[in-house]
């Protein structure tokens, strides 16, 4: 279970949002909405402690994230605006390297599969500094096929996806819900994922 | 625009007091350094040693001690902001930081100043300017630093880590440059102990650094209601603030 | 241990990179004698400071790189979400950097101190104080880098910050290797070094940790 309440952020002396609220249980899906620079991905990073709040406070099975961080991080993937890939690792080195960060062992197999899933398993052994915008971020999304947390948080996962993509995607993301999963997701595009209980939080610039 | 400014120890309470405390800070700077002059340059007698020259440790060494105390001072508001967020403490860490500057080039000079007849050169390594050289670098790292980032909070908590780390380096630096200095020089000529203190050179030192010390919170005060200003300029405050001066002015200017 | 492995890895494939460290030190050291002149004497009693600041120029150079990438790819900001200390994570990124910035420069140490003149007891101690020393200059400059990350004019602030935390352990390392030369023991000035190096092993991941966090909100 993830509440937040009364966020507050606050860049430079600008206000991005304030008082902002929400509660997300098992299974259930959010989609964060706004224009451009009204705060997405700002709030997103609050979520995963990535960014202190101004005021109000995010937590976690009950315990604040700021006073316990470890519960909430070990439940949670998040993929952000930057791929968080190394130009000079293959993209097999980059997928394992990332799941060994969250103390989670991958053998060859199960990370070359995720490749797979995502369509870039031809790319396994090449450096991703030589890969397209779009395969370095299916490179970086197969690390959901890995994943073994429960909170979901993804900026604009769709992104620069093609159309197949986008759809395998939904797939992952509504097998992921029907597990009991939760995600949080930005998105321009219009896309149908299957949830037990769905939100939708809009920021105004 | 309403945020919980209650976190910021509330700017526009404490920016009016302020206002009121800097006129008698002001004002007792200047008496003490006047009655502190008086008493090093017209009481207190003539080294037999040193002649006048001397006279002019009752600035140097006032402003050696300033500038080590505010380097805790800041470090100390610096970290009070970083443990509690609160803004105010950052604010007064940041105004504090060009005073500190000032008097640590200000004993620099007048220690320059002093070995030129003492020691027959304008500089010296000695363990005590060099200590006082490396704490301007210290200082104007956290200014630079500051300076440089623009989010005004991320500069607060990363000055304020930086200040942080500089008073835990302090007392290893000033270590390690005694030891370093008593190692080539043997015996190393003291500044302090040089003249044997009568009590009114103490009298005079005294009073000098309490000048310092009134003058560097009236400094810092109107250091830190600017930044404030700064800062806060988007709050309804400020705002307020700024078409009452307007307003006055307009009439001063009718009459 | 898998963010060294990974650094570690990453360091090979950019080799260029470790040479343009171990390459500063060697022309930084080399320039000295073609300002000052080749009189054997004269090197020979600089060589402890010049050889040490040369050393602690080159890894602070060297600094810019230790978070930099990591920030501007985002893995930095998914290494600050692991569930794993942070602290540890930074002491395995500085370690790393040390095995590729730092240990190059130890090893080429002595080589340049015999272009210096040094007698055989001061290079032995030389190596000793560098490798006892240049780990305290990466884990203090990972806290200068990791506050000016994302900066800008990064490169010279971080010069500015970290330079001035360096004198003790410049002050005892060339010290150590002086102290030798004049057929002094170079205990004393090893073990504050040593302090020193203890110090900030303990301290300077915490510090950097916090930075970071700072740096990458």
């Amino acid at each position: 279970m993830l509440i937040a309440r009364n966020l507050t952020c606050l860049r430079g002396d600008r206000l991005l949002f304030k008082k902002v609220g929400f509660e997300l249980s098992a299974g259930g899906l959010m989609y964060v909405l706004g224009e451009n620079g009204s705060g997405k991905s700002s709030l997103l990073r609050l979520l995963c402690g990535l960014l202190a709040p101004e005021d109000g406070e995010v937590f976690w099975d009950g315990k604040s994230i700021k006073n316990d961080p470890e519960n909430h991080q070990s439940n949670l993937t998040y993929i952000g605006h930057l791929n968080g890939l190394k130009d000079d690792l293959t993209a097999l080195e980059n997928l394992q390297f990332s799941a060994r960060l969250v103390a989670n062992v991958v053998d060859n197999g199960l990370a070359l599969n995720a490749l797979t899933a995502t369509g870039v398993a031809r790319c396994a052994n090449l450096p991703v500094g030589v890969l397209s915008q779009g395969q370095k971020r299916r490179v970086a999304l197969a690390r959901l096929w890995l994943s073994t947390s429960q909170l979901w948080i993804l900026d604009e996962p769709f992104a620069a996806l093609d159309t197949a993509s986008v759809v395998v995607l939904t797939t992952q993301l509504n097998q992921h819900m029907a597990k009991g999963g939760m995600a949080i997701i930005t998105t321009h595009q219009d896309v149908d994922i299957q949830a037990q209980s769905t939100q939708t939080l809009r920021l105004i610039a | 625009m309403k945020i919980n400014w209650f976190k910021y120890s509330s700017p526009q309470v404490f920016y009016p007091l302020a206002g009121k405390l800097i006129p008698w800070f002001a004002w007792l700077a200047a008496i003490l350094a006047l009655v502190g002059l008086y008493v090093s340059f017209m009481l207190a007698p003539t080294d037999f040693q040193q002649g006048e020259a001397y006279r002019i440790i009752f600035v140097h060494v006032p402003a050696a001690w300033m500038s080590m105390v505010i380097y805790i001072v800041m470090a100390a508001w610096a970290a009070l902001g970083l443990a509690l967020n609160a803004r105010l403490s950052a604010m007064m860490a940041q105004a504090l930081a060009p005073t500190g500057a000032i008097f640590t080039l200000l004993a620099l000079v007048t220690g320059s100043l002093w070995g030129k007849p003492m020691w027959g050169a304008w500089w010296v390594w000695d363990a005590r300017l060099t200590s006082e050289l490396i704490l301007l670098f210290l200082y104007l790292g956290f200014i630079a630093l500051q300076s440089s980032i623009d989010d005004p909070r991320r500069a607060d908590r990363a000055g304020a880590l930086l200040a942080l780390v500089g008073v835990v380096n302090v007392p290893i630096i000033y270590f390690s440059v005694k030891w370093w200095n008593t190692l080539h020089q043997g015996s190393s000529i003291n500044m302090g102990a040089a003249p044997k203190m009568a009590a009114t050179m103490l009298l005079g030192m005294l009073l000098m650094a309490l000048a310092f010390w009134m003058y560097t919170v009236a400094v810092a005060l109107m250091r830190v209601r600017c930044i404030m200003l700064e800062r806060e300029r988007n709050t309804d405050w400020v705002k307020e603030l700024s078409l009452k001066t307007l307003s006055s002015q307009s009439i001063a200017g009718a009459k | 241990m898998i963010v060294l492995k990974r650094d570690l890895l990453l360091a090979f494939r950019r080799r260029s990179d470790v040479a343009t460290t171990l390459f500063f030190f060697l022309i930084v050291s080399s320039l000295f004698p073609l300002g000052i002149g080749p009189e054997a004497a004269v090197l020979s009693s600089i060589a402890p400071g010049v050889l040490w600041v040369a050393a602690l120029l080159a890894g602070m150079i060297s600094l810019s790189r230790l978070f930099a990438a990591d920030f501007a790819d985002g893995s930095l900001e998914q290494m600050l979400i692991a569930p794993q200390p942070l602290a540890l994570l930074v002491l395995a990124k500085i370690s790393a950097h040390w095995i590729v910035c730092g240990l190059p420069v130890v090893l080429l140490a002595p080589l340049i101190g015999l272009q210096y003149a040094l007698p055989n007891d001061a290079l032995v101690v030389l190596v000793f104080s560098l490798l006892l020393g240049t780990p305290a200059l990466s884990l203090i400059g990972a806290i200068g880098a990791a506050l000016t990350l994302g900066v800008r004019g990064s490169g010279l602030l971080v010069a500015l910050l970290v330079l001035p935390l360096y004198i003790p352990v410049l002050i005892f390392g060339a010290g150590a290797v002086a102290a030798s030369q004049h057929g002094m023991s170079a205990q004393a000035h090893l073990s504050l070094l040593a302090a020193c190096a203890l110090l900030s092993l303990v301290l300077a991941p915490l510090a950097t940790a916090a930075a970071l966090r700072i740096s990458v909100e």
